[in-house]
């Protein structure tokens, strides 16, 4: 999944901060006032932001302000700060989500953002797939059938996986080979088939049925949309 | 591979794993295995872990006896009778000489490299066997369960337990299964596995003859593979369906012949029926497999096929209408005490034969050939299976066929250590002979 980028401000931003960011891997862009972030941001919205005030206090709470005050107020934000600033965040609670202080520590700054992006669900958060009472975290691999861990092979999760991210829809052997194993699985539509079994054994008698046999057709996951 | 090997390690540490056991199997089929913990498995899933091979029955000799079990981890799974706490999981792996070499010594390995062939040749190839086996009190001697005193649980319950335990292991480890309950004995059972391609299937009936064992323990009972553990009685057969597709066609079904059998499947009917003896040492590898081979019970001992005759070696099941990806033939002589790598490899090679070079399948025996005199069944061409390991192995020794399937490692390690089985056997004045000979001779 490629992330939206983290709006950094100011433009250019020190130059620490710009290399933790990248080895963090987080996509970046600074920008050096509010209508510039505004015009640059992307169509899902900034991931979060990082704001710089040591050297300008006024121009980044201005920063702050603008983009919290906005109608889809932009979070989580982060506010580097010297010690000497700390008082001037009384009263501004509403305008920044973490804070850091600068000098910052490569490795704090990275996982103070890491824990607001989690917290906000932008970027690392764990993607988890729900049906019923089945339950795939996609980040963890782990897959969990009412509250209990289902304990499955790589090819049979990611069949499982496949078919709890579209369910109601009905699919084909080829489908889901080529969705699931990729064209140069040589096995042949049987190996569906022999991996559905398995699925509908570990899911037990009673969630059997989440995997269907369409008839003349393939396999569909859960209810048919048309119900 | 990365993908996959990201996956095991990711549940290893979610489920808090505590072992995982390297499964591998030594060539008279007995599996084998050593734990490592979480923290090693990493380098084991990069670089595989060394073992001594000399400790293992068919693999080195003593001076090149440092091997590298490479786990496989498609098979990763975690074991569902150790406990929820400290969970165990399981990895089959396969050996590899020091230098990454596959080891030629290796069932798995023997096996990857037959269906490799068929796969050349753009075939697939799929098996599904009839698992059957004993219950009895303990190792020592075979008392059956409804003789057994259980003084709280009847017998019913007991075999009721069993069963359910029994099914809900396999089906947590993803082997489906179908199960049917014997009524020629309470102690003997059949449980048949749903068909896979050969390699998964091989892993399957290695893990099923564990669980097996491992459910009836923790029972209190015995659960035993042997052939034919007691004397006038049925035995314990393998049964074991078998198809071939090319991508999604049922290479052996063909709707215009009157058997639904295509050319494929005749030919490799052909091919299992002409090199059938001289696979039955693999398929049957004990002194005692031979002892079920009898046709007082209903096991296949002359070389022929039949559609609905279950005494024939080779039976064809009517498919289903409209279920042509059914076709399928049933082998009928293997036993469940055998190497299952080593059983569908030369099942496959015979097969194959037949495919190769075209073989001319004979017609369908259609008389009970039990009930024909020997000069009849000679009339009609039907050859007898060997009737015990010293023959099967002879018949074996002269097989180009099985040589070339098995490679000469193990074609030569199994001849000298079923030469031996057979020697310590002749060595033995049986009971029989005792009871017999002794007050009369």
């Amino acid at each position: 999944m490629v992330m939206d980028p983290v709006l950094v401000y100011p433009d250019p931003p020190p130059p620490l901060l710009a290399q933790t960011l990248d080895l963090a891997g987080y996509p970046w862009k600074a920008c050096g006032n509010a209508s510039v972030a505004s015009a640059a941001e992307p169509a899902d919205g900034w991931t979060g932001a990082v704001i710089v005030a040591d050297d300008d206090p006024e121009g980044a709470l201005t920063m702050c302000r603008s983009l919290r005050k906005r109608d889809n107020t932009l979070e989580p934000l982060l506010l580097l700060i010297t010690g000497a600033q700390l008082a001037e965040l009384e009263l501004r609670e509403d305008l920044f989500d973490d804070f850091c202080l600068s000098p910052f520590h490569p490795r704090e700054l990275e996982t103070r953002l890491r824990h607001l992006f989690w917290r906000t669900g932008r970027g690392t958060r764990p993607e988890i797939v729900e049906y019923g009472e089945l339950v795939l975290n996609l980040e963890t691999y782990q897959a969990a059938l009412d509250d209990r861990p289902l304990d499955l092979t790589f090819m049979e999760y990611e069949l499982l996986k496949f078919f709890a991210t579209h369910p109601g829809k009905a699919f084909t052997r080829e489908q889901l080979l080529s969705r699931v194993w990729g064209y140069e699985y040589y096995g042949g539509a049987r190996t569906v088939d022999v991996h559905v079994r398995r699925l509908r054994a570990k899911l037990g008698e009673e969630h059997a049925n989440l995997i269907q046999t369409v008839r003349s057709v393939g396999y569909r996951f859960g209810q048919s949309r048309l119900r | 591979m990365q993908a996959q090997t990201d996956y095991v390690l990711r549940t290893v540490e979610e489920r808090g794993v505590r072992f995982v056991r390297l499964w591998f199997t030594d060539v008279l089929g007995f599996l084998k295995s050593f734990a490592i913990t979480p923290a090693e498995l990493e380098a084991a899933l990069e670089e595989g872990m060394t073992f001594d091979g000399s400790a293992i029955e068919g693999y080195s000799r003593v001076q090149e006896s440092d091997m590298l079990a490479v786990p496989d981890a498609n098979t990763f799974e975690i074991l569902p009778w150790r406990g929820e706490d400290a969970p165990v999981a399981r990895i089959f792996c396969d050996v590899q000489r020091l230098s990454g070499e596959a080891f030629e010594g290796d069932p798995r390995n023997v096996l990857k490299r037959n269906l490799e062939r068929a796969r050349e040749k753009g075939f697939t190839f799929y098996a599904g066997p009839e698992m059957e086996f004993f219950y009895f009190e303990g190792s020592s001697s075979p008392v059956p369960l409804d003789h057994a005193g259980f003084f709280d649980l009847t017998e019913h319950d007991m075999v009721s337990n069993l069963r359910k335990q029994t099914i809900m292991t396999l089906e947590a480890m993803g082997i489906p299964v179908e199960y049917s309950f014997h009524e020629l004995g309470p102690s003997q059972h059949e449980i048949d596995l749903r068909y896979t391609d050969a390699l998964t299937m091989a892993d399957n009936v290695m893990t099923f003859r564990l669980v097996v064992k491992e459910v009836a323990h923790d029972l209190g009972v015995y659960a035993t593979f042997m052939p034919k553990p007691i004397a006038g009685d049925f035995g314990s057969g393998m049964h074991t369906h078998l198809s071939l597709f090319e991508g999604d066609v049922n290479a052996f079904h063909d709707p215009g012949n009157e058997y639904g059998l295509s050319k494929v499947g005749k030919a490799f009917i052909a091919g299992l029926l002409r090199h059938a003896r001289e696979i039955t040492a693999v398929t049957n590898q004990w002194v005692n497999s031979y002892k079920r081979l009898n046709e007082r019970y209903e096991a296949p001992v002359y070389v022929c096929w039949a559609r609905n005759n279950r005494t024939a070696l080779v039976r064809v099941p009517p498919a289903k209408r409209g279920k042509e990806s059914s076709t399928r033939i049933e082998f009928r002589s293997p036993d469940p005490a055998c190497n299952p790598y080593l059983a569908f490899s030369v099942i496959l090679a015979a097969g194959l034969k037949g495919v190769d070079e075209g073989y001319e399948l004979a017609p369908e025996a259609t008389n009970n050939i039990f009930e024909m005199t020997p000069e009849e069944r000679a009339a009609e061409g039907i050859a007898a299976l060997p009737q015990s390991l010293g023959e099967a192995i002879d018949v074996m020794e002269n097989s180009e066929l099985v040589a070339e399937t098995l490679g000469e490692h193990v074609f030569d390690y199994f001849i000298r250590n079923k030469r031996a089985e057979w020697a310590d056997y002749r060595d033995q004045v049986t009971p029989f002979e005792l009871e017999r000979y002794l007050g009369t001779l």
